[in-house]
């Protein structure tokens, strides 16, 4: 009996070492941000890899889910006669949350775990061992720039990802389905605020892209220095950056989107 | 300590180490290394040869005693002191630690512009003039992932050496290489600490390449302590049986062959236990 | 890949997400409408503000002039007190009245103004008097059973009158 109370406290209190790790590893990020922002190259060098070798994910989700979006919609919006909204909906579904959250799984996924698995070579291979023996401080160097790359990076990408759905849903439901252009664009325009909707989206991706951020370079900097320690970071990365933006996502819009 | 070798560069003074409260790796060493000389630490696996790399460059404090840099106490929680420290010091890593995603010459050109404001020009000659010293002028344009590994041996040598440091620490330079590489890394060190006037660190376990090149050498045992030090000489004519043993390459004596473990007849349900 | 074609290809990039940010905001958002800085306010106050929102539009003969700026219940006179923010260039009579409607049958409900015929207009913080709450889709049902009640109960009246007046 005392040894499970014993372990759960172990436990606990693990919990919260990894915790205040977490934070003081995110504190010496920040504080190593102004030294990047210095060597302006490092940072564009790394949005060139995390954001442009993501376009192609990204757009070509972003065209598939407005053209399903568009589809599924219709089908629902028809039966109340209310097809002439589509535009609209497909507008507030992409731009509110679609654009945001799944560009953050996707980025996750291929931009996160590159990060990880990177960082956590590095890591293995001594590179960040060297370089501190070399007077230059990793978290400057290495991490920092890939930060600030990521944060720049993913609000881009989600905002390309909505204006792409809505481009494709535009195909589906005016060329495919015949919905009225001019409504579409019209209906769409009075009701979606560029304030509250759009806004607060790229804020929302702003938030996600931290999480993902951080969490990669967080698992690839603490990974074992081992093939397996490797992989089992760039699966944490994954999963608790996943989990973390879906989290995020739910506080975001009842703080943004509740009305009074 | 200084009445063995004079003029000091790194005094290492009655040291303990352990990694975060865990098991005591250095038990209360002392060891000094001549300025300008190779010295060489000897051992077995696990003895504490790189935790003692690590604490001369600064990378962990230590629990108990000083290490003093051209007698300057190292202090690993001063940020400014071990940067000043280490523009001063060349390491070189058991396998190169080169940045894969650099070539050749950008990883000896890495020091260099990341601590020094020379142009390019500069920069060019300063790297071809050190990867020539080490034999791969030729080689400069090539990708990690295209060299062997005694060439990453040799090209991490050329940027640990890039900004001329005046202590340079190798952590088992040997390990892995050819016959033939393993002679021109030797040749390398020697020659560097020559030409140079550096001071040089050897961490490593091969006996002969060592002592064809050192000056000096200290032996550390599995527990953390200095068991012996000398002139290679000294060492090779030492009777004492753990040097013997290690010199020597015997596969047992003060170190065991065996792992502590129950009587074989017991094990393999002999006798009772 | 150069330093240079790097460089060049982020930029492309920011570039993307730049257009892509000016096409949301610009067709597929309402950015075109005016800004907040040209509008003056009105209040009004209702017994039922019935589905209005903030920020619903407010029109005038169908067209949008204003914006519903915030809605609060008046602690005295217990009625929804509702202001709005109207375009600087748009006046109306200091009669008018104004009514909350629905777009369409089911759709939100918006603030329409009717003009009255007075020749002094409306300034800044005025009150509009006349008002007519929002129709409740309960109150119409209930009105609808009711004068259908009614309708049936005149001619059963007097049975019904009879067997309820027995019965008390």
């Amino acid at each position: 009996m005392t040894s499970a109370i014993d372990r759960l406290g172990r436990a606990a209190l693990e919990l919260l070492r990894i915790f205040g790790h977490h934070a003081t590893f995110f504190l010496e990020l920040l504080r190593a941000c102004p030294a990047a922002l210095r060597r302006p190259y490092l940072v564009v060098a790394q949005i060139h890899a995390i954001g442009n070798l993501s376009l192609v994910i990204i757009l070509s989700s972003g065209l598939a889910v407005g053209f399903v979006l568009a589809l599924q919609m219709y089908y629902a919006l028809v039966t109340y006669g209310a097809a002439e909204s589509l535009g609209l909906i497909v507008n507030l579904s992409l731009t509110r949350e679609l654009g945001p959250v799944v560009t953050a799984l996707l980025f996750a996924g291929r931009a996160g775990t590159s990060l990880t698995a990177e960082i956590g070579l590095m890591k293995a291979g001594e590179q960040l061992a060297a370089m501190d023996m070399m007077a230059i401080d990793p978290k400057s160097r290495v991490l920092a720039p890939r930060f600030i790359a990521g944060l720049v990076s993913m609000p881009i990408l989600a905002v390309l990802f909505s204006a792409v759905g809505i481009m494709g849903a535009y195909v589906v439901a005016v060329l495919l389905i015949g919905v009225d252009a001019g409504n579409f664009w019209s209906i769409m325009q009075s009701g979606v605020d560029v304030r509250r909707d759009i806004g607060n989206g790229v804020i929302k991706s702003f938030v996600f892209g931290l999480i993902c951020t951080f969490v990669a370079l967080y698992q690839g900097y603490e990974a074992e220095a081992t093939p397996e320690g490797v992989a089992h970071g760039t699966t944490r990365t994954v999963v608790i950056a996943s989990l973390g933006v879906l989290v995020m996502d739910f506080v975001l819009t009842a703080l943004m989107f509740t009305t009074p | 300590m200084t009445e063995l070798h004079g003029d000091l560069m790194i005094a290492v003074d009655q040291v303990v180490f352990g990694y975060d409260g865990g098991r005591t790796i250095l038990n209360d060493v002392s060891l000094a290394f001549g300025r300008g000389k190779v010295t060489a630490i000897l051992g077995g696996s696990g003895c504490g040869k790189t935790t003692l790399l690590r604490l001369i460059g600064g990378v962990y404090p230590v629990t108990r005693g000083e290490i003093r840099f051209d007698d300057q106490v190292i202090d690993a929680r001063n940020m400014e002191q071990l940067f000043t420290l280490r523009r001063r010091l060349g390491m070189l890593f058991q396998f190169g630690a080169l940045f894969t995603d650099l070539t050749v010459f950008e990883n000896v050109a890495f020091p260099l512009r990341e601590h020094t404001d020379l142009d390019e020009t500069m920069i060019r000659d300063i790297v071809l003039m050190k990867l020539n010293a080490v034999g791969l002028r030729g080689a400069a344009q090539l990708r990690i992932a295209e060299i062997s590994g005694g060439m990453a041996r040799r090209v991490a040598l050329a940027r640990a050496i890039a900004l001329d440091p005046e202590l340079i620490m190798y952590d088992e330079p040997f390990a892995g290489l050819d016959p033939i590489s393993m002679s021109v890394a030797a040749n390398l060190i020697r020659t560097l600490n020559d030409t140079t006037g550096a001071t040089s660190i050897l961490v490593s376990h091969d006996v002969d390449e060592c002592f064809s090149i050192c000056d000096y050498a200290y032996l550390l045992s599995s527990q953390g302590k200095v068991v012996a030090h000398g002139k290679p000489e000294q060492l090779a004519a030492s009777e004492d049986p753990e040097v013997r043993q290690f010199i020597r390459g015997e596969p047992d004596g003060p170190v065991r062959f065996h792992y502590p473990a129950k009587p074989l007849a017991e094990d393999f349900g002999v006798r009772a236990p | 890949m150069g330093k240079k074609s790097i460089e060049t290809f982020v930029g492309i990039f920011v570039l993307l997400g730049f257009l892509g940010i000016v096409f949301l905001a610009l067709k597929a958002a309402n950015l075109g409408s005016f800004s907040s800085g040209e509008t003056y306010q009105l209040t009004a106050r209702f017994d039922n503000i019935g589905g209005l929102k903030v920020r619903a539009p407010v029109k005038s003969a169908g067209v949008t002039v204003g914006r519903v700026a915030s809605i609060t219940l008046d602690p005295q006179r217990f009625q929804g007190l509702v202001k709005l923010d109207i375009q600087r260039g748009v006046q109306f009579p200091n009669d008018s009245s104004a009514r909350i409607l629905t777009s369409g049958l089911l759709g939100d409900q918006y603030l329409g103004i009717e003009p009255g015929a007075q020749e002094k207009m409306y300034a800044g913080g005025d009150e509009i008097k006349q008002t007519q709450s929002a129709v409740v889709l309960e109150s119409l049902i209930s009105q609808f059973l009711f004068s259908k009640a009614a309708d049936a109960g005149s001619t059963t009246a007097p049975a019904a009158a009879a067997s309820s007046g027995g019965k008390k």
